[in-house]
């Protein structure tokens, strides 16, 4: 876009109201394309019909919304960043970008389900994976035939997944037995396919950590609902268990190799969750602004007394500060030279906003603020999550740091 | 079946309008803008037509700013097949100016069914669709909220005031679409992607004189805020008596 262009684009808002423009005071609009405008505008508009009505419900029933796994593949919204002749929509990732951001406006646990499904399922396909598991598998991902899921984390490993236990062991004909358990699997009960983080040689190696498309109805695997979650409550968690799981030969990912395979699956994913909890962030500022204008007290609106607004403030300053990050990441990536570093500062910065833009909605609503007729609350529980997985907030300040330092704070 | 869309890009109503120092206008600054609602449904009317002869083209045509292409391409991205802007930098309140522009470009582009939504929501004329039917020498049914095309007919359902009409008419015709006939489509991301390489024409439009000219607007005045009289049934006596003397209405 030319300096001419953007100056061009840019209102003064003399007479604008600013909650008509979602809080777009900086106009990131206009360096937006025309393309990546009407995708966003396209997913808002499905997220405003099919999403807000139900969700609450959803979350109260700890339910996720199966029934919306269609038309998000029908509209191209699972994968849509990979290339067309895979049947996917060969987005730029700021587009991708869009997407999460609006589909998280909705509910994290469906961006979740999005960004598990394309960044954690299909690209290590993509990038790991045979032509002949490329042809096989991504178009009926793309269309939501099947579903997967991402098996790396176990319940000893966490934030350290070189220590995994779960071990691939080749046969003398070339196939596989997979052995060991994995904790905190979005969409595990309902996946078709998994893709299974195993170490195939010693303890100690994580260079020898490859990945497997297992199909879940592999004898030996099985699927466990996550009982008791006070978050992500309208998303699919689950344990895994796989006692003696024989694959074939071919279900191996040929290009995967060591822990940096799953790590670069992470990075793509943590670039899509950089995005969408800015879109969690904008449905909270959205409500806090709609509540302080309308709730009256002490005989005016909330909005009017200071304390409300210096929280308002803070919240679109943030919001502001988080999306121009991941517009520019997303512009580095589609350069082609963006780094995890600059990956987990996103993550790290926009979930973290996020969450204090939730929490402060939350208070700001008052007592109605714990309903699920609001969204605050649900946002500001999910964002626990979101802040826990991909990367702990703690586990990114840790990257930042050696990457500041030169220093290895990790052990 | 060879069908052409006038579309309308329009701004979109949520913002609070405001009007230029001079009153002649509203402020454009700020405002974001999309396809006219009844133009959304024409478009689907005609995407739905197409799909269900299992052939022919959909084209759109968009008299308005060199910006009003974001409309056409988003039409293109629901389905439609090509698209032509006559474009103008004016501000046209002359209904049959706007009628002859899109007349010559539609006259000899043999279209089977021209569609147009029933008005514009910024202008409220509900003047355009009949006015080219009438250059064309064309039939015309207007409010149309049921439609069945068979062959070389049409049959139609008008919205009336409080009743409906059912109309037939040869093709070719122009129709103007009202509320009820479907629910527009979202464009999919691939259709998105689509339409960034089908054919969009850019000509300037042919208005002439324009007859009618707008020299001044305003906005409402602000409602004042409400009174409350009382609560429960004590307050009745004083409400009634409101009502009769200062509202009326009673």
């Amino acid at each position: 876009m030319s300096t001419d262009t953007l100056a061009a684009a840019i209102p003064a808002l003399p007479s604008v109201d600013l909650t008509a423009h979602a809080a777009d005071l900086f106009n990131i609009d206009a360096a937006l394309t025309e393309e990546e405008r009407a995708i966003r505008d396209t997913v808002r508009a499905w997220v405003n019909e099919k999403v807000l009505p139900i969700i609450g419900q959803c979350y109260v029933d700890g339910r996720f919304p199966k029934e919306l796994i269609p038309e998000m593949a029908e509209m191209g919204l699972l994968g849509s960043s990979l290339p067309e002749e895979y049947g996917c929509a060969g987005l730029s990732s700021v587009a991708y970008g869009l997407i999460m951001q609006e589909l998280e406006r909705g509910d994290s646990g469906i961006r979740s389900f999005a960004s598990v499904q394309g960044a954690l399922v299909m690209y290590p396909i993509y990038a790991f994976g045979s032509e002949e598991q490329r042809r096989t598998y991504l178009p009926r991902l793309a269309k939501g035939e099947y579903i997967g899921c991402f098996g790396l984390t176990e319940p000893d490993f966490g934030s350290n997944p070189s220590g995994m236990i779960t071990r691939a062991r080749q046969q003398a004909d070339g196939s596989w037995i997979l052995n060991g358990a994995k904790m905190w699997i979005t969409n595990g009960s309902m996946a078709d396919i998994a893709i299974i983080w195993a170490k195939t040689g010693d303890a100690d190696d994580d260079k020898s950590i490859r990945g497997f498309i297992v199909h879940t109805d592999t004898p030996g695997f099985t699927a466990k609902d996550q009982k008791g979650k006070l978050s992500l409550r309208a998303s699919d968690t689950s344990e895994l268990v796989l006692q003696d799981v024989h694959v074939s030969a071919n279900a191996l990912l040929p290009n995967s190799g060591g822990l940096k395979s799953p790590l670069m699956c992470l990075t793509q994913a943590r670039y899509g969750i950089s995005w969408g909890v800015l879109g969690a962030a904008m449905a909270c500022f959205e409500e806090a602004v709609s509540y302080a204008k309308n709730r009256v007290m002490f005989d005016r609106p909330i909005g009017g007394f200071q304390i409300q607004q210096v929280r308002l403030a803070d919240m679109l300053t943030e919001l502001v500060k988080g999306q121009l990050v991941s517009l520019h990441l997303g512009r580095l990536k589609d350069a082609g030279n963006f780094t995890p570093v600059q990956v987990s500062l996103a993550k790290r910065n926009n979930v973290h906003i996020a969450t204090e833009a939730a929490r402060e909605t939350r208070r700001l609503l008052g007592g109605n603020g714990i309903l699920a007729e609001y969204a605050a609350m649900r946002h500001m529980a999910n964002l626990e999550s979101v802040y826990t997985y991909e990367g702990t907030h703690d586990v990114h300040s840790l990257i930042l740091g050696q990457a500041i330092t030169g220093l290895n704070a990790f052990k | 079946m060879k069908i052409a869309v006038c579309i309308k890009r329009v701004p979109v109503m949520e913002v609070k309008f405001a009007i230029t120092a001079d009153g002649s206008r509203y402020e454009e600054t700020g405002l974001k803008y999309d396809i006219n609602d009844f133009d959304l449904w024409a478009i689907e009317a005609a995407l739905q037509l197409k799909e269900k002869a299992g052939a022919g083209s959909v084209h759109v045509v968009c008299l308005g700013p060199n910006a009003a292409q974001e409309q056409i391409r988003k039409a293109m991205a629901m389905g439609a097949d090509s698209g032509t802007l006559l474009e103008t930098d004016a501000r046209v309140y002359d209904g049959l100016a706007v009628a002859r522009a899109l007349a010559a470009e539609l006259k000899d582009g043999g279209y089977d069914l021209v569609l147009f939504g029933r008005v514009a929501i910024d202008s409220m004329n509900q003047m355009t669709g009949p006015m080219v039917a009438e250059l064309l020498g064309l039939p015309v049914v207007t409010n149309v909220f049921k439609l069945d095309i068979g062959g070389a007919t049409g049959r139609a359902e008008r919205v009336l005031e409080g009743a409906s009409e059912v109309v037939e008419f040869p093709l070719p015709a122009v129709l103007t679409i009202d509320d009820g006939l479907n629910k527009e489509r979202l464009p999919s991301l691939k259709g998105i992607m689509a339409a960034k390489k089908k054919p969009l024409d850019v000509k300037p439009a042919a208005l002439g004189e324009q007859a009618v000219v707008a020299r001044s607007m305003a906005l409402p005045p602000e409602r004042a805020a409400g009174r409350i009289v009382g609560e429960g049934a004590d307050a009745v006596p004083e409400l009634v008596r409101l009502l009769q003397t200062e509202a009326k209405v009673l």
